[in-house]
């Protein structure tokens, strides 16, 4: 097994040197670079002369080799150095840091609010199949689908203020600062999402399980007179976990850096949002950074999975 | 007559309602001190520095920090008038190339230190000679200024090379802000970063992609100032959020601009609660004609593209679904120098008759040897408002000439470098927004391509060069208006070189209780908040 973990770990390497390879190469294919993002774009743009614009691009290293930028940036990774954002010139790792608790919270909440509907719902769906209570959960998760997280979101904050006259927080506080009114912010964007995720979530546990139900050994627990309760969660769950934890961990990696819209319906200061900002302006260190940044939450939650296949499926053993 | 002690009592309650009955409208504009002003800005600058930068999402947070030497007075709706600030007076030499200001003394920045008259001086030095390194967007347009130099610690004086009719204007701008002269000595990109000035409120926090938060100036030299005891500025970026902001009471106001069926919302919504500022903006969508693209190289064929336009019909339908409204030349509609809609109606595009439009256009076209069906390409900047629906009209109305045009989508941070300048296209949408309205700033847009390359349609035209410098050197408002007539005439009907779209419009609802702030044709002006106090 730990050959297995190290050889996986290795293996994260050329992976990482692939996504990054790729990232900066696409980046620089895209036109226009952040300089003129930054002085063109603007009304005023008429007044700004070439070399104003020539001198940006060498302070921001634009005018060196592609080569160059590229072996520059690796240097910088490998040393744990992510750089400057070419828009704002502050560190990187500040940028990130300072939305990186919100985004990490949003997608933990959304995470489980996923999993504490969609596996009992799930469960009983598959137990109770083609009946009114498969019918209500199946209807329940395939709204979850058809609905888009972020137009969710804008109907609970027009709910808010057509009802109730309320909004709730747009500036974030840190949980450790006031928790309640953390909680009061993030509540309705984790549960907007969450209802999202646990629609595909529910399906996937209700398939899995319906089929684990099939299988002999399940039977036979059964004809043995064994409690339901025991059957499932000894016998069924474990087995029919597999596919659901796979949804669950790649759909968390993605609520990293993809809840752009949500984020913006909801004014949450989140990687999403940064992300997309990022590429509107050609700002190429930050969207490397944030690339390197989400394949690295992929991989890691790959590696967690496999690694909890083996937990849930003794049949499964890596060498 | 004796009162019983009944009748005493009786007087004494009804004299007391009497001073408690609410005080009539009238008595309450009176400023009232106190109260945090909350706000939403949808955009966050990429730096601290107003020389450098050009978005709003600086000026509406930081303008508050700093003061400029002169100011837009705070109560002109056009503007446009030029007024006291750090300079508390000036004179004009006879020859109008020596402008000599006299400071107010007792200024203080926010650490306590004086500002004199070497801070007017860095600063400008800044804006208009920037050290290598250190970036100044509009440098341009102090071109005119010879020197600036510091007599006595209260006098700047500046001497410009040729008289300006828009200079004082110029020093008005709300991007000027007054620096420290020992700072930027130190390190002239300090401002980038940091923030200290004379403003009416002291820097608290900027936490990134969140807000900025402002508090009182105790020690502002223009006594009695500001109102407020701070602001918040929220960055929300989607205009749904700012809406919401408004309407959940949490903000007071967005300086920016709304679209008109959130103004119509929020007045159902919120009835007497919101008030509504509407102005028309210094911001307009233009045409531009590649002139070294066949057909666009022939005036008639330009020509025919502005006719077929009914700008006073488009008006209705337009303003109802996008963030344009009026019908104007080359200046925003209401200020000094713009042309009455009577006079506009002479030109090429503003006819009112529609018809008789069209029967030219196409008589033109024929003429220009151009066939029915022609077929061509506008490139447009890929955001919707108001980009789209402008597109949108301007192919119909083109479609009603017999031209058949297909619009092309070019993503925004790619359209303006790889596209426009480079003259890659046969007609496109080009994009003008001022912080002020001045014709110097406005019209030199339109000046000869070797003058100035924001010139998109790519044309030489020392006509009209001779037109901007006469108007732009011109002391007398009665001839300078004349010789902006006469350059609107060349521009958008004898050559067409440019053809303009509908004027944007300025919607700012706003909770009742700001008093104080008047909406200008600018969203960059009016954001120092010192007049702008909160009612109960």
């Amino acid at each position: 097994m730990w050959k297995y973990i190290l050889k996986r770990f290795l293996l994260m390497i050329p992976t990482l040197l692939g996504v990054a390879i790729l990232a900066f190469v696409l980046l620089r294919m895209v036109p226009g670079d952040v300089v003129e993002a930054r002085y063109i774009g603007a009304g005023q743009g008429q007044f700004v002369d070439q070399t104003l614009m020539a001198q940006e691009r060498v302070r921001l290293g634009l005018d060196q080799p592609l080569w160059k930028q590229f072996a520059d940036w690796m240097w910088g990774l490998l040393r744990g150095d992510l750089g400057i954002s070419m828009w704002t010139e502050t560190p990187i790792v500040a940028e990130i840091r300072l939305r990186f608790a919100l985004s990490l919270q949003l997608a933990i909440m959304a995470t489980v609010i996923a999993t504490v509907l969609a596996i009992p719902l799930g469960i009983i769906a598959a137990l109770k199949q083609d009946t009114w209570v498969d019918y209500v959960v199946r209807v329940f998760s395939i709204t979850g689908l058809a609905m888009p997280s972020f137009w969710l979101g804008i109907l609970i904050i027009l709910g808010f203020l057509i009802i109730f006259r309320w909004l709730p927080p747009m500036v974030y506080t840190p949980f450790w600062v006031d928790p309640w009114q953390n909680l009061l912010q993030l509540i309705w964007p984790a549960l907007a999402v969450g209802y999202r995720y646990s629609a595909v979530a529910t399906r996937m546990t209700r398939s899995a399980m319906l089929e684990v139900l099939r299988e002999d050994y399940i039977r036979t627990a059964r004809a043995k007179g064994l409690w339901l309760k025991l059957i499932l969660v000894r016998h069924a769950l474990k087995n029919a976990m597999l596919p659901v934890v796979t949804v669950i961990a790649l759909e968390f990696a993605f609520l990293l850096g993809g809840l752009v819209v949500t984020e913006q319906v909801f004014n949450l200061n989140g990687l999403g949002l940064l992300f997309v900002e990022a590429v509107a302006r050609r700002d190429y260190t930050l969207t490397q950074a944030l690339v390197m940044l989400v394949a690295s939450a992929y991989i890691i939650v790959n590696f967690f999975m496999d690694i909890m296949y083996a937990w849930l499926d003794p049949r499964i053993r890596y060498r | 007559m004796r009162l019983s002690n009944v009748g005493r009592i009786t007087i004494g309650l009804l004299l007391a309602a009497a001073l408690a009955a609410p005080v009539p409208a009238a008595a309450q504009d009176k400023p009232r001190y106190g109260g945090e002003l909350i706000f939403p800005v949808p955009s966050e600058p990429p730096s601290y520095d107003g020389h450098r930068e050009e978005t709003f999402g600086l000026i509406h947070p930081w303008a508050p920090f700093y003061n400029t030497l002169l100011r837009v007075d705070p109560n002109d709706p056009s503007g446009t008038k030029p007024v006291a600030s750090l300079a508390e007076s000036w004179t004009i030499a006879k020859d109008d190339l020596t402008y000599t200001f006299k400071l107010h003394r007792g200024v203080k920045f926010h650490d306590g230190s004086e500002m004199t008259s070497k801070d007017i001086k860095a600063s400008y030095d800044k804006i208009i000679s920037p050290p290598p390194g250190v970036g100044s967007t509009r440098k341009g347009q102090y071109a005119v200024v010879e020197a600036v130099e510091t007599p006595d610690p209260y006098t700047v004086r500046f001497r410009l090379k040729w008289p300006s009719g828009a200079f004082l204007t110029s020093l008005a701008s709300p991007w000027n802000f007054i620096y420290k002269a020992d700072v930027l000595a130190k390190d002239p990109h300090w401002y980038e970063k940091n923030v200290m000035g004379t403003g009416p409120f002291t820097f608290v926090e900027h936490v990134k992609g969140s807000h900025v938060v402002g508090k009182k100036n105790p020690n502002y030299w223009d006594k009695g100032k500001p109102y407020l005891d701070g602001f918040r500025a929220l960055f929300v970026r989607d205009s749904a959020a700012q809406v919401a902001l408004v309407r959940g009471e949490r903000a007071h106001i967005q300086f920016r601009s709304f679209a008109a069926k959130d103004r119509d919302n929020l007045k159902a919504a919120l009835g007497d609660k919101i008030r509504v500022q509407e102005s028309p903006w210094d911001c307009v969508l233009l045409v531009a004609m590649n002139h070294e693209k066949k057909p666009f190289d022939d005036k008639r064929v330009r020509r025919a593209l502005t006719l077929a336009i009914d700008r006073w019909e488009g008006s209705k339908a337009l303003s109802q679904i996008t963030i344009v409204k009026e019908v104007a030349g080359v200046q925003v509609p209401g200020t000094p120098y713009a042309t009455p809609p009577d006079e506009l109606s002479k030109l090429a595009g503003y006819w009112k008759d529609i018809n008789a439009s069209r029967a030219e256009a196409k008589k033109l076209l024929r003429e220009a040897g151009v066939p029915d069906g022609f077929s061509f390409t506008f490139k447009n900047r890929g955001i919707p408002t108001p980009y789209e629906p402008l597109a949108i009209w301007l192919i119909d109305q083109w479609r009603q000439i017999g031209l058949n045009v297909k619009h092309e989508v070019i993503e925004s941070a790619a359209y303006f470098g790889r596209v426009v300048r480079p003259g890659d296209f046969e007609v496109a949408m080009d994009f003008q927004c001022g912080y002020i309205v001045e014709p110097d700033l406005d019209l030199y847009k339109f000046v000869s391509r070797d003058k100035n390359p924001a010139n998109y349609s790519r044309y030489t035209d020392r006509v009209l060069d001779e037109l901007y410098d006469k108007q732009s050197r011109s002391q007398d408002p009665e001839e300078r208006k004349k010789l902006i007539r006469a350059f609107e005439k060349r521009l958008l009907d004898e050559e067409a070189h440019y053809m303009m779209t509908l004027q944007w419009h300025r919607i700012i609802p706003h909770s009742a209780k700001v008093r104080g702030w008047q909406i200008t044709p600018s969203h960059y002006l009016n954001n120092t908040l010192d007049v702008v106090w909160l009612a109960e």
